[in-house]
């Protein structure tokens, strides 16, 4: 006996006249479907609640703020020294490139001109951070999509640098290795031959991990026409980085605004052309690259100097010095405790980063504390333009489209 | 384009609405009248020649001591043009309410959404002003205001959900 | 000659049965087979991906199959800083889990909040949620994390199989 209530229909074939009947339409709603916060394929702790249309996405949401730690606020309460580690912790993937737009804005802030010798060590690592930053990615898309070689590949050479960065400054993920004004030791020379060792071996790894990419029908299915954006658009949403670069349009701070030392260097910024996910991979393996001539222009060009800017009121003594000299020891403390005395003003200061453009925006009424810290992250405005990108493509292209981003949900939420 | 030609420029044009311009460390800042804000944002938006495409950042600062109590800050970049300004505005306490600039930029949906979560800056015609930091029913108040102890009120620390696991 | 062989081991002598309690048993395949959630929060997330990674290989200890759904995992390493926010997401997760059930509170920022003294922040995962082992750094590299799943087996060969556990100790605590 069938069943009958409002919403069931029954459907009556005659016999004598099956192919006659019409089917009444059929019900159809959207569904909501939640994706996250708890998802292995989420990039940290994000929530999207998607409407779906069959496996079309109609709308998604993204529901930020589970990360959201006041950073902003903690910000206001301690000095501009003490924040460096808060910063590591933003986007704690590429830790290093944190630290170094940060120091930038506040060295912009106090007018403090950075030696030499700290500029080149500072560009190098950044690059050699930005190589761990992209290998992360990579992995981590691989993944996603389904090549789980490329991920065991990505991380296996990944460690290698994270035991450079541990032999550099004592911490494999969360660095703080920069200061305001320089960075807080120099290099031995053990680093030095493992990073040229480095070099030597790491670009054949690179052909290694696209070999299973490039040709590969599953990846270019999957990444070829998905999640495109305009130039125009991504202009408008406030995109950058590499998310940007894809659809076009060459923006890259390192050359817009040529800081630090990469005006000493010459490398190339690659572009996209559709704006699709397989341009944006593509940007970012090019950039691997890159960073690799960058690191060693830099190594060919660095000379002996102090690593330091000499401005006692605000940069930080040496640590051997701290230990043994009574004046350092006062002068480290203060520093700590009370901050230098910041001019009235307000500063922005942007930096090319792994993912965009991540900024500072300092406002202070002089003393050590900042009045107003604020960070523009770009994994936050990346977010914003997560709906447009996302519409009319299948729900599996969900996961494609987080990684294409490159969020982190440290940065996002702060 | 040089910074003073850029000030220049604005002052030719809205000259009543400019409260100030400032230059420091190399940066433009122009505080302007509330409501004439979306005029100007759409005069650096659309004149070829100010051609002010990308928006960087959409901020907010309290000033407890001050009549107008809060300051909202946008900052706009030219990719091709190669120039940078920060445009301001100030708002009393008692009305805090500022046009949204989302139909201009794009990008500045978010970015408002977060003031008014963290400061509590309502933006006339934005599409979706909510909270997107903190959910929706926190009912502490706006963090980032100067008299919001950073420890917050007690949200942190109770766990309501928990008397509901039944066992 | 068949599939039980009754005698002393034809390679080494070693005797082939072993005599021990159902419950050291029991524990032994608990402890082998722990089976972690998914569930990485924040930077420590980064450290239990490269603890998984081929370098450091928790699949050696048993623990290298990560289920995303916890209805079929057993461990709940909380890597990353609890914020108000996410603690009834992870309190459901916590429930879903059938028992026994392990937690690790990993990195400084599940154990007690951190350098986040924030309106925002739970000062520590076991405010709503109880913990086995505690798993200091900020992030701990990925043999730390490996000490605190070793500690971990160790806790669970010490704990009693056929008497009825206490019921669950319902964190109630407003501070």
């Amino acid at each position: 006996m069938a069943f009958e209530d409002q919403r069931t229909t029954v459907y009556k074939i005659d016999p004598a006249h099956p192919e006659s009947e019409t089917l009444p339409t059929l019900r159809t709603e959207e569904l909501l479907l939640n994706m996250g916060p708890q998802h292995p394929a989420t990039h940290g702790v994000l929530k999207v609640i998607l409407e779906l249309e069959g496996e079309r996405l109609v709308k998604s949401t993204p529901v930020l703020g589970y990360l959201h730690r006041g950073v902003e606020k903690l910000a206001e309460d301690g000095t501009y020294h003490q924040f460096i580690p808060h910063t590591d912790r933003l986007d704690y993937v590429c830790a290093m490139y944190n630290n170094f737009a940060y120091c930038r804005a506040v060295e912009k802030l106090m007018n403090i001109t950075v030696p030499d010798r700290a500029e080149y060590l500072r560009t190098i690592v950044a690059e050699v951070q930005r190589i761990v930053g992209h290998q992360f990615w990579l992995g981590t898309q691989a993944l996603d999509i389904g090549a789980m070689t490329v991920f065991f590949y990505c991380f296996r050479d990944r460690e290698i640098l994270m035991d450079w960065f541990d032999e550099l400054c004592g911490a494999r993920l969360t660095t703080s290795w920069y200061r305001i004004g320089g960075v807080e030791r120099d290099f031995t020379p053990a680093l030095f031959d493992k990073l040229k060792q480095f070099l030597d071996y790491f670009p054949p790894k690179i052909d290694e991990y696209i070999v299973f990419l490039e040709t590969n029908r599953i990846w270019l299915g999957r990444t070829k026409g998905v999640a495109i954006i305009s130039a125009e658009d991504a202009v408008s949403f406030g995109l950058s980085g590499p998310t940007l670069r894809g659809s076009g349009v060459d923006y890259d701070l390192r050359k817009a605004q040529a800081y630090s030392a990469y005006p000493k260097c010459d490398f190339s910024v690659p572009l996209g052309k559709n704006g699709d996910t397989y341009d944006r991979y593509w940007i970012r393996v090019q950039e691997l690259y890159e960073s690799v001539k960058i690191i060693r222009q830099c190594l060919e060009q660095i000379q002996d100097g102090p690593i330091m800017a000499d401005v006692p009121s605000v940069t930080l003594p040496p640590k051997q010095r701290v230990f043994t000299n009574l004046e350092s020891m006062i002068q480290q403390f203060k520093l700590f405790s009370q901050g230098f005395d910041a001019p009235r003003g307000e500063i922005y200061c942007g930096t090319e980063a792994h993912k965009g453009e991540l900024g500072f925006y300092i406002v202070s009424t002089g003393g050590g504390k900042p009045y107003r810290l604020k960070i523009r992250a770009p994994s936050f405005i990346h977010m914003g333009a997560f709906d447009h990108m996302s519409r009319g493509y299948m729900i599996s292209d969900a996961v494609t489209i987080f990684g294409t981003y490159d969020i982190v949900m440290g940065e996002c939420d702060r | 384009m040089l910074l003073q030609e850029l000030a220049s420029r604005l002052q030719e044009g809205f000259s009543a609405a400019l409260v100030r311009t400032a230059e420091w460390r190399g940066e433009l800042t122009v505080t302007v009248m509330r409501d004439r804000l979306h005029e100007i944002a759409q005069f650096l938006h659309d004149n070829p020649a100010m051609d002010f495409d990308y928006i960087v950042h959409v901020s907010s600062v309290d000033w407890p001591d001050d009549e107008e109590r809060f300051e909202v800050v946008y900052e706009f970049y030219s990719i091709r043009k190669r120039h940078q300004i920060r445009l301001k505005t100030r708002v009393p306490e008692s009305d805090c309410i500022v046009d949204s600039l989302t139909d201009l930029w794009r990008g500045a949906n978010f970015m408002e959404r977060e003031v008014y979560d963290m400061m509590g800056i309502r933006f006339r015609h934005h599409p979706d002003l909510r909270r997107i930091l903190l959910p929706d029913d926190y009912t502490e108040g706006y963090p980032l205001r100067k008299d919001f102890p950073l420890r917050g009120k007690g949200w942190r620390d109770t766990f309501e959900f928990l008397d509901e696991t039944a066992r | 000659m068949g599939l039980i062989q009754i005698g002393r081991h034809d390679k080494d002598g070693a005797s082939d049965v072993i005599i021990t309690t159902i419950e050291k048993a029991v524990n032994w395949g608990r402890k082998g087979s722990l089976w972690p959630m998914t569930f990485g929060l924040a930077c420590c997330a980064i450290e239990m991906i490269a603890a998984v990674s081929s370098r450091y290989d928790m699949d050696r200890y048993g623990a290298g199959v990560f289920r995303a759904s916890p209805r079929q995992s057993d461990l709940m390493i909380v890597a990353g800083t609890v914020c108000r926010r996410m603690a009834p997401v992870i309190r459901k997760l916590y429930d879903q889990m059938p028992e026994p059930k392990y937690v690790i509170a990993m990195g400084s920022c599940a154990t007690s909040g951190n350098i986040y003294d924030s309106y925002s922040v739970v000062q520590g995962v076991d405010r709503f949620v109880p913990v086995d082992i505690y798993v200091p750094g900020c992030p701990p590299t990925p043999e730390a994390l490996f000490d605190g799943i070793l500690k971990l087996q160790e806790r669970i060969m010490l704990k009693p199989v056929f008497l009825k556990q206490p019921d669950q100790v319902k964190p109630r605590l407003k501070v």
